[in-house]
């Protein structure tokens, strides 16, 4: 009897599980992951890794699951929503600062900025006759009242939740409005057709990579949200030999340019930090640390640019 | 009254086909390689393109002017001059909304204005008050013309062959009875009403493209007065050379008088004034504080780059003239048509230098971004654009005449049978 029982439900159970593989068949082979992928066998290679509660503790590669990338390309409504509970900011010390515009190679490089221009600038300041000149790299300020946003007539550009301010290059009519606006000088024109390698141009344009510009367009710096997407730092943090960027989260007070984390409220508070023409009203989201204790002269900034030029 | 042109006539109308096709040729080349035709850069992002804008829109208040304010305040001798000064405000406007498509990116995308429109953008203002002032002066262009269509429907032996058919299409249901008289006295009455306040909305609305933004030389609460006190005097500029013009072409001296001149000298005289007005308010009241952002700005204009042009259009387009036409010699007719050609000029210049040279001073230095950004003189391609549209509105309105009575007929035979009687 039981063995008769046992075979019955062995038999409705088989059923069953022919009739998923089948369904699985018809819906796509995605649906259903192989079972033995779970059976991982250990690497004996170690990785280290930081958990939740700020120890470093060590796991076995082969245990690393890979994060799929994201799905590129978000939807235009996706891109101008933005990433929810996010605020992003930007902290710029220039008392690290010495001009050595890795930065701006780098910028230029990954969105393919056209010949000459650049989105990323670094000014020799001096705001006074006999105050100390310095350096000063400028990003597009991600202002929270933005005056480019508020002349746009077409929502071409436009503020996010997350506090980016982004570009639709496939609706930018080039009128122009928003550079006569822009105090802070960060917008460029793309004059004549981007110089561009065939295969970026052929791309659809996502306003999250600013790429591939488009001729007759406004183009300015992103704040590189595919990288934060991607969990990482945008390219001219990363570029920076000096750690003069930190990037990071309002919304969690922390900023990191990568080798160092700091807490930002802390940071900003601690260094005095300030943002650009405050009196203006447009709440720029980059902030900057006053050139103080230096870890370099401004005079190298300049030597640097001679080097450049000579080699 | 359609006359065929004479050999002037044919060499002058000849000279502005040319301008155009040269200003077309231009704007092709800048369809086909881009913006990087002009000499505009991400410093000086507008150029000559929207100064020229400017000048149009200003230049087109004329109408509102002549049709609308001096018949609301009962002043009758300018009865003559209304459809002179009416036809410029309708071509100089089709040529400010021309000429704002050429200083566009992606012209192509003029649609997106209508699917994605930003009613907070001063861009939408303008597009919504521009259009409204073009439908309105073309109305009051039409609708004062119908009684003379009617006459010129009667008289088709003296006519021109197939624009009978076309004087036919526009005014044939004109029967000139009570009725049609009345209704039509009223809509002119009401349009006249209503265009006072959208003639103060385009200039203001353009003024406020540039006063919504931070600049120095633009931030200024000053600027729409500032900019519609000026556009009543180029206007006015420009109706004094079109009186004398056609006086002198068309032997109008009959309905054209040298009373006109003196009363249009007397009108400029009273303009300029206010404009100088606006001009004190606009350069001393920040001259006297120098805050750090405007001087460089000023100093360019006073003493630096700027100033042969800054003095030349303050002085030869305002001062000097309303000097002149404080005399009664330097109203008649001769003197006031040069008078005219000055302010006209003048203000050509003018709107130059409120465009560009606010551009050249930004907030942060000029830095990182290519030598030919850091200066602005236009290029061909601008030049040509910007007479072609010129010779544009002179075009339409060469032809314009050519075709309609320019003087209002019948209703300067109701003002010369009315005023004996005062």
């Amino acid at each position: 009897m039981q063995k008769k029982d046992t075979s019955r439900r062995d038999f409705l159970l088989s059923g069953l599980l022919t009739g998923a593989g089948l369904a699985a068949g018809c819906s796509g082979k995605t649906a259903f992951t192989p079972g033995n992928a779970e059976q991982v066998i250990p690497s004996g290679e170690k990785v280290k890794l930081l958990s939740i509660d700020g120890e470093v503790v060590e796991v076995d590669k082969a245990f690393l699951k890979p994060v799929p990338d994201i799905p590129y390309p978000l939807s235009n409504g996706e891109e101008r929503v933005g990433m929810p509970g996010k605020k992003f900011v930007m902290v710029i010390d220039l008392s690290r600062c010495k001009n050595l515009k890795k930065c701006q190679s780098a910028c230029n490089h990954m969105h393919h900025v056209h010949p000459g221009q650049n989105w990323l600038k670094i000014y020799a300041m001096q705001d006074a006759e006999h105050t100390a000149p310095y350096w000063q790299p400028t990003t597009c300020m991600h202002c929270d009242e933005p005056p480019c946003v508020k002349v746009c007539p077409v929502d071409a550009t436009f503020k996010r939740q997350d506090g980016i301010v982004l570009i639709d290059s496939d609706r930018c009519v080039g009128c122009r409005f928003c550079m006569a606006a822009c105090p802070y000088s960060t917008r460029v024109f793309n004059w004549e057709k981007p110089a561009l390698p065939e295969e970026i141009a052929g791309r659809d344009y996502s306003c999250e990579t600013s790429v591939p510009q488009k001729k007759g367009t406004v183009g300015k710096c992103d704040f590189c949200p595919d990288m934060v997407r991607k969990g990482e730092l945008p390219h001219c943090v990363t570029a920076c030999p000096n750690g003069v960027f930190f990037f990071g989260d309002i919304n969690e007070d922390v900023v990191t340019n990568g080798a160092e984390t700091f807490r930002f409220s802390d940071l900003v508070r601690d260094k005095a930090g300030y943002r650009l023409m405050e009196d203006l009203g447009t709440k720029p989201s980059v902030y900057y640390l006053p050139p103080v204790n230096r870890n370099f002269k401004f005079e190298e900034g300049l030597k640097t640019e001679e080097q450049k030029t000579n080699a | 009254m359609p006359k065929k042109f004479g050999k002037r006539g044919v060499i002058w109308t000849a000279m502005l086909i040319l301008l155009c096709l040269i200003g077309a040729f231009a704007y092709y080349r800048q369809l086909r390689y881009g913006l990087v035709v002009t000499h505009m850069g991400d410093y000086v992002s507008w150029g000559i393109y929207i100064s020229n804008f400017v000048f149009f829109v200003a230049i087109s208040l004329v109408g509102s002017l002549v049709t609308a304010i001096f018949r609301l305040g009962n002043i009758h001798w300018s009865t003559p001059l209304t459809r002179i000064a009416e036809i410029i405000a309708v071509s100089a406007i089709l040529f400010a909304s021309f000429i704002i498509i050429v200083d566009m990116g992606r012209p192509e995308r003029l649609v997106n204005l209508f699917i994605h429109g930003r009613i907070q953008s001063p861009i939408m203002w303008d597009v919504i008050v521009i259009s409204t002032y073009l439908v309105i002066s073309l109305l009051l262009l039409y609708l004062p013309l119908l009684p003379d269509l009617k006459i010129l429907n009667e008289q088709k032996e003296k006519n021109m062959g197939w624009w009978n058919k076309v004087y036919l299409f526009l005014g044939g249901f004109w029967k000139g009875n009570a009725r049609q008289e009345r209704i039509n006295q009223k809509a002119v009455l009401i349009l006249s009403i209503l265009i006072i306040p959208v003639a103060f909305c385009i200039h203001t609305v353009t003024s406020w493209l540039f006063a919504t933004t931070y600049r120095p030389g633009w931030d200024s609460t000053n600027f729409g007065a500032y900019f519609v006190s000026g556009a009543f005097l180029v206007g006015a500029g420009a109706v004094v050379i079109a009186m004398y013009i056609f006086r002198k072409i068309y032997h109008l001296e009959q309905y054209i008088t040298e009373v006109h001149f003196d009363q249009m000298g007397r009108v400029l005289v009273l303009l300029a004034l206010l404009y100088l007005y606006f001009n004190m308010n606009e350069y001393l009241v920040p001259a006297f504080k120098m805050k750090k952002a405007e001087e460089a700005h000023l100093v360019t204009l006073f003493t630096g780059d700027f100033a042969p042009m800054f003095w030349f259009s303050l002085l030869a387009g305002l001062v000097i003239p309303a000097i002149i036409m404080l005399f009664k010699q330097g109203r008649k007719p001769l003197p006031m048509f040069i008078l005219g050609i000055m302010v006209v000029v003048g203000a050509w210049f003018k709107r130059y230098l409120i465009v560009t040279p606010t551009l050249l001073h930004p907030f942060l230095p000029m830095h990182d971004s290519p030598d030919r950004f850091r200066h602005y003189f236009p290029s061909w391609e601008e030049w040509a654009i910007a007479i072609g549209s010129l010779a544009g509105v002179l075009l339409i309105i060469t032809f314009f005449v050519r075709i309609f009575p320019i003087i209002p007929i019948q209703e300067t035979i109701v003002e010369q049978n009315a005023t004996p009687e005062k």
